[in-house]
């Protein structure tokens, strides 16, 4: 009989070991150092829901974070409510979409369905070049030539437009995000499997009607996601609303006039010198923990729709 | 099989082309197939009878499924596709610049290997056809469009109080009757249809393989088949293709009985495929 050697002669596998130890450790530091980053965000909110109350915070219509040096000096009550905060961030959001949704989604469609692949191979890096501009060029950008520029042409008409309006921001913004929903809606589109086109023409159904009633149907629930997505990018984004929208917390859906957002606020809430203990500050973490359940909320109602159309064609 | 009860001539006469004594509806001649440079069809001239079921048979790459392509242009699709020839539908060629794509493939509608329908609700599969080309004119209309078409594609009494419930959830049988359907309601003249039975099993294939018969009273059928078996019971012409020629066509009973060609009676009686 043939005789086979099995047995272990050489011990156990220290390395095979080490290596597993090694990556368990990286995943679980990374792990707790996000956890420790929301434990943070949570206890020092808390500790501001002390001070101003939950209600006065998601309810309140004035922003108004001041902290008095002396006890009787005029204005030493702060009015911590983050409804300006909020309308302002979903109105520039919403400008943002507004100018985003069209361009990115054209660009997708053009380059998933019509352009050719030579077309498509120099188009594409070059829209996912804007992706890489970093947001501070956006921001000066939005700040130095937009901003003016929607100034100018508002007082050439007649209308009265702010410095920092919430429009420029918003259009530079949704120029930022195009690269996001055109990528993501182009590898959608692109999913949709060849049968269905092919189903839709062989019905001698034209490319645009194949489009319109076929592909952009199937591909729907994709592209929602991804505005989603861009969605809760535009709500997060701060260095282009830091330099380009305002500080005032205007109360207005009027987009020629100035909005602060919440980004902008926890930016200036925590530049400078700063006293942990005040209101003042500690609010910047309430806002960040506001900010971040929005964001949160949408990226899992996003990534679930992803997903969910991603298993439809398995 | 059935097919002895189709065609009761079988009196031996060699095969020419045109096999079949009908008139042609559809005439093919010397159509040339490449793919970038490659050549995928060779001068194949075929002439397919009206009212008839027409089966295109051969080992994979052989071209069939091309051949069939180019019946409606769905080839157009394919950049690199180039066809070369005349195909006459009704005296008319199909590849004349002035032909209208769209309406071609109206009146010549397909059937996919893979059932595909759209993520719609079953009423809204057939009806697409009849709401891209305008057939109807009121809501009532339209019913009645998609009903009569799921009737005749034997699906309607299965689904009927389901319509609204997606496509997609169908069986795959089902499925491929709900496609059927969906061609039937642009009224096409012809209906190619493309190994519509590949991915079915036995049971969904012998239903559509009826529901074929059936079709044939109404329409002109063109069906690319891998199954030897099927083209026997459904057809009544069969086509012969092998590397990029069309080898031998005839009588169905003939090519699988007395065929002419010696590639054909390998392939028939699986020496080759």
């Amino acid at each position: 009989m043939q005789h086979i050697n099995i047995t272990n002669t050489r011990g156990p596998r220290p390395l095979e070991q080490a290596l597993k130890i090694t990556m368990v450790a990286c995943s679980v530091i990374a792990i707790i150092i996000t956890i420790g980053i929301v434990l943070s965000l949570a206890f020092e909110a808390y500790r501001f829901f002390q001070l101003v109350s939950l209600q006065d915070f998601l309810f309140g219509t004035k922003w108004s974070p001041q902290t008095a040096i002396r006890s009787d000096q005029v204005g030493a009550e702060g009015s911590f409510g983050a409804i300006p905060l909020i309308t302002g961030t979903l109105l520039i959001s919403a400008i943002a979409m507004a100018t985003a949704t069209p361009l990115g989604l054209a660009s997708a469609i053009y380059l998933a369905e019509y352009a050719s692949p030579t077309t498509r191979n120099v188009v594409k890096p070059l829209l996912e070049i804007l992706a890489g501009i970093p947001t501070v060029v956006y921001g000066f950008f939005a700040a130095l030539t937009v901003a003016p520029m929607i100034r100018w042409t508002g007082t050439e008409i007649g209308l009265e437009v702010a410095s920092e309006s919430a429009l420029a921001a918003g259009l530079v913004m949704g120029i930022m995000i195009v690269p996001l929903i055109s990528s993501l809606s182009d590898d959608v589109i692109n999913a949709v499997p060849q049968s269905l086109r092919d189903a839709s023409l062989g019905l001698g159904a034209t490319k645009s009607e194949t489009i319109r009633r076929v592909v952009l149907l199937s591909a729907f629930p994709g592209i929602a996601g991804s505005l989603l997505l861009a969605t809760s990018r535009a709500i997060g984004e701060t260095m282009i609303v830091v330099m380009a929208a305002g500080m005032a917390a205007n109360l207005t859906a009027n987009p020629l006039q100035a909005v602060t957002t919440i980004t902008v606020q926890i930016v200036a809430l925590l530049t400078g010198d700063q006293e942990f203990e005040s209101a003042k500050t500690l609010s910047a973490f309430a806002l960040g923990l506001l900010l971040f359940t929005i964001t949160l909320v949408l990226n899992v109602v996003a990534q679930k729709i992803v997903n969910h159309f991603s298993e439809q064609y398995d | 099989m059935n097919m002895a009860a189709e065609e009761k001539k079988s009196d031996g006469a060699v095969p020419t082309v045109p096999a079949i004594e009908t008139e042609p509806l559809i005439t093919a001649r010397n159509v040339d197939v490449f793919y970038a440079d490659k050549q995928a069809l060779n001068g194949i001239t075929l002439d397919i009878p009206a009212n008839k079921v027409t089966s295109l048979i051969g080992p994979s790459g052989c071209g069939k499924t091309t051949f069939l392509r180019c019946i409606n242009r769905m080839n157009d699709l394919i950049d690199i596709c180039r066809v070369e020839g005349e195909i006459k539908i009704g005296g008319q060629d199909i590849y004349d610049p002035k032909v209208d794509v769209v309406s071609l493939r109206a009146q010549v509608g397909m059937v996919f290997q893979k059932p595909n329908p759209f993520p719609k609700s079953i009423f809204e599969n057939v009806a697409y056809g009849p709401r891209i080309h305008h057939l109807v004119k009121s809501k009532g209309e339209l019913k009645d469009v998609v009903e009569r078409s799921l009737s005749k594609a034997g699906l309607l009494e299965e689904v009927h109080d389901r319509l609204d419930d997606p496509g997609t959830g169908l069986s795959g049988g089902q499925q491929q009757r709900l496609c059927i359907a969906r061609a039937i309601a642009v009224e096409p003249k012809v209906i190619l249809m493309d190994e519509p039975c590949s991915a079915l099993d036995p049971i969904a294939t012998a239903r559509i393989e009826e529901l074929i018969d059936e079709l044939r009273e109404n329409y002109t059928i063109v069906i690319v088949t891998h199954s030897m078996q099927q083209a026997a019971r459904v057809s009544q012409q069969t086509a012969f293709f092998h590397m990029g020629n069309l080898v031998e066509a005839g009588k169905t009973e003939q090519i699988f009985t007395t065929p002419q060609d010696p590639r054909t009676e390998s392939y028939i009686t699986g020496r080759i495929g």
